[in-house]
């Protein structure tokens, strides 16, 4: 290892997790990289209270879309639906290609879509996790606000996005 | 800050610092490994931080810990000893060089008053005794009323014992037991595995624990703390084969969660201080009121949280000299939360958004300040004075400013922010240039939802900033700079978008964007409610 590497695990304070961009979050209110998959949540067009689950998994790239009452997507046969285009559109902005790229283990070529170097199979996957996943992340903005002088948080400083 | 204060401060390296941190890298270096693992090198660091710990009131123990620890037969308690050895080191390391900041700089600090409620029952019981009532110190009494004027009684309300009736309503103490017990059952296999050894199940072990101290107020800190650390460790996943490891960041993040999730005793529970562990370190609370001078706004975030930390000088009225102090509002949140969104998360704060924006003084009446020198905010005692350039009140009132002392349990490098300015420097914009003495500038610092920018740093000629020490050299992380763009002076500070962005580029990529937060609290409302 090298000076530097040293110099950077001996320091109390080093960005671990990468920045994310910010995004437009109306359509696809949430998006992560987590248990093997690309998944996220995305808002119905017609029904403001229906929302469609959809992910694709890491290295088989198999796709899946259903709604939170795990009804299946009807415009998921063969080939990806419109979910899953703005799941993986949106991914991109937030993450950027290249992370989303390593995490499902796709080679995008130069200028090439990310959706476009996809050819997994639908298949069947447990919506109700992912939606539970995404009521924890809403969760968080029910959680009210600390006054406390909790010195903890000088670890976490606010850093550059990417400027 | 003067040239020649700068010079003493760098020059000024505390004998032992560079000892000690060298025994800390070789706990941190085990605690990578594994105590489950340790072979020679690792078994002679622990060596080491027990014979760093000889003949310290924790001696004895940390002797103890680390022969059990050694032997592969560890309890609980014995690593929240090898935790509080640790912690210990660090603390010793936090004095040195605060003292060497205080001394070059000439500031003034208050010493530290212990509260009258401690954590070991026969000493508290007998600090109850001696009163002959309940203590009205450390935690607040609930039968105290609020008065107005300094220095006067604790107020009730706010973030001590309503938030403690609020924590015992969702949490009773026996549950806040079962959950800090959770959390140093986690902190053990962790610790037990090592870094190297954590993998995707033992990470999601901490979910449920994490959810369930976000509701207890109290212990909010040991909650931003695993959640931060938590989500550190999945992005570093697969661990085990990681190029390289924040070995020091995550044994201190590990330590300070370990500390914190120590069940407090029934002494201080009895004393209705409030029952979180944090309670017996804040110091003795008084109710304050005066003008607030705001010197610059410090912000804190990671994933799910965000705080805006301001630093000013409270100044009472009563001809005493200002006193530095701290006061914030952290919000909880979620990653895509980011940039000047951010602020959109503190409306509930107007008084104090509204002097970070506007450069105001603030009057407040009847605040609570702890011992440590934090001011609990509330938004609701506090009204908008008059302007106040906070590069001014820099100039007038910081050199002679009474700094506050800091609680013994918080005492780690990591929390020195000393407000300092600096004037008449040369930059290339990584360091500033004082009289030939070089001061890093911190510009990992500079945070997105203010307009700071490392190209407005390199054409400054005044910096407001926070004097921080870590890696071994003191950097200044910048608060609000003066600097010359475009032939015009301006002046910009890290809160001037408290009330949202002001630079009209940054107005329109918002606007794009739209407003995330309401967005996500219609989501909430429509779907957690369902
Ligand atoms: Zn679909």
């Amino acid at each position: 290892m090298d000076a530097d590497s040293v110099a950077w695990e001996r320091r109390s304070v080093v960005r671990v997790v990468p920045p994310v961009e910010p995004r437009k979050l109306a359509k696809v209110p949430f998006v992560e990289l987590a248990d093997g998959r690309l998944q996220g949540v995305v808002s119905s067009g017609s029904d403001i209270s229906r929302v469609y689950v959809s992910s694709i998994t890491a290295g088989t790239h198999a796709l899946s879309c259903s709604t939170n009452n795990n009804r299946p997507c009807g415009g998921l046969h063969g080939s990806a639906c419109k979910h899953l285009h703005a799941l993986a559109g949106e991914a991109v902005l937030q993450y950027g290609l290249d992370r989303v790229a390593r995490y499902l283990r796709v080679e995008v070529s130069e200028g090439g879509s990310l959706m476009g170097c996809l050819n997994g199979r639908p298949e069947r996957a447990q919506a109700a996790v992912v939606f539970s996943r995404f009521l924890r992340h809403l969760a968080y903005l029910e959680v009210p606000d600390s006054t406390e002088p909790l010195p903890e948080l000088h670890w976490f400083p606010a850093m550059a996005g990417v400027r | 800050m003067l040239d020649a204060q700068c010079g003493e401060l760098l020059r000024a390296e505390p004998p032992g610092v560079a000892e000690a941190l060298d025994v800390v890298a070789g706990f941190d270096d085990a605690l990578v490994h594994g105590f489950a693992r340790l072979r020679e090198e690792q078994a002679a660091a622990l060596g080491a931080l027990r014979d760093a710990a000889a003949g310290s009131p924790l001696g004895d123990g940390v002797a103890e810990a680390v022969e059990k620890t050694i032997a592969g037969s560890a309890s609980h308690g014995n690593l929240a000893v090898l935790a509080g050895g640790r912690a210990a080191l660090f603390g010793a390391v936090h004095d040195a060089l605060l003292a060497s900041l205080d001394g070059a700089l000439g500031r003034t600090r208050a010493t530290w008053q212990a509260p009258a409620v401690a954590s070991d029952p026969a000493a508290s019981a007998a600090a109850s005794a001696s009163a002959g009532a309940p203590a009205t110190e450390g935690g607040a009494s609930p039968e105290t009323p609020p008065t107005g004027g300094s220095a006067s009684a604790p107020e009730p309300g706010g973030a001590t014992p309503g938030a403690l009736a609020g924590a015992v309503a969702g949490a009773s103490a026996g549950a806040v037991d079962n959950l800090l017990g959770g959390c140093r059952s986690w902190l053990s296999e962790v610790a037990i595995a090592g870094w190297r050894g954590v993998d995707h199940d033992l990470v999601s072990a901490a979910d449920q624990a994490i959810e369930a101290l976000l509701a207890v107020p109290h212990l909010r800190g040991l909650a931003v703390l695993l959640d931060g650390l938590a989500a550190e460790l999945r992005a570093s996943s697969p661990v085990a084969t990681a190029e390289r490891l924040p070995a020091r960041r995550w044994a201190d993040l590990w330590t300070r969660a370990l500390l914190l999730s120590q069940s407090p005793s029934p002494g201080a529970r009895a004393e209705g201080s409030g029952g979180g562990p944090a309670d017996s370190w804040r110091g003795g609370a008084e109710a304050v009121s005066g003008r607030l001078l705001i010197l610059g706004a410090d912000v804190h975030e990671h994933g799910t949280a965000v705080r805006v930390q301001v630093h000013g000088l409270l100044d009472t009225g009563d001809g005493s000299p200002y006193r530095l102090v701290r006061t914030s509002v952290a919000a909880a949140k979620v990653d895509t939360i980011v940039g000047p969104a951010v602020w959109r998360l503190f409306t509930g704060h107007p008084v104090l958004m509204g002097a970070l924006a506007e450069h105001r003084s603030v009057e407040i009446e009847s605040m609570v300040l702890l011992g440590g020198g934090d001011l609990l905010w509330r938004d609701d005692h506090a009204r908008l004075g008059e302007a106040a350039d906070p590069f001014t009140t820099a100039r007038v009132a910081l050199g002679t400013a009474v700094a506050p002392p800091v609680p013994p349990l918080d005492r780690h490098p990591v929390r020195i922010a000393e407000p300092v300015l600096v004037e008449g420097y040369t930059t290339d914009g990584h360091t500033f240039d004082l009289g030939g003495n070089a001061l890093a500038v911190d510009l990992d610092r500079l945070p997105s939802c203010g307009p700071l920018t490392p190209e407005l740093v390199a054409a400054s000629s005044a910096c407001l900033g926070l004097l921080r020490w870590d890696g071994g050299r003191w950097l200044l992380q910048p608060m609000a700079v003066q600097a010359t763009v475009k032939r015009k002076p301006v002046a910009l500070h890290t809160g001037d978008w408290a009330m949202g962005p002001t630079d009209p580029k940054v107005v329109k990529a918002e606007a794009k964007a739209g407003d995330v937060v309401a967005v996500l609290r219609e989501r909430a409302g429509r779907l957690l409610r369902q």
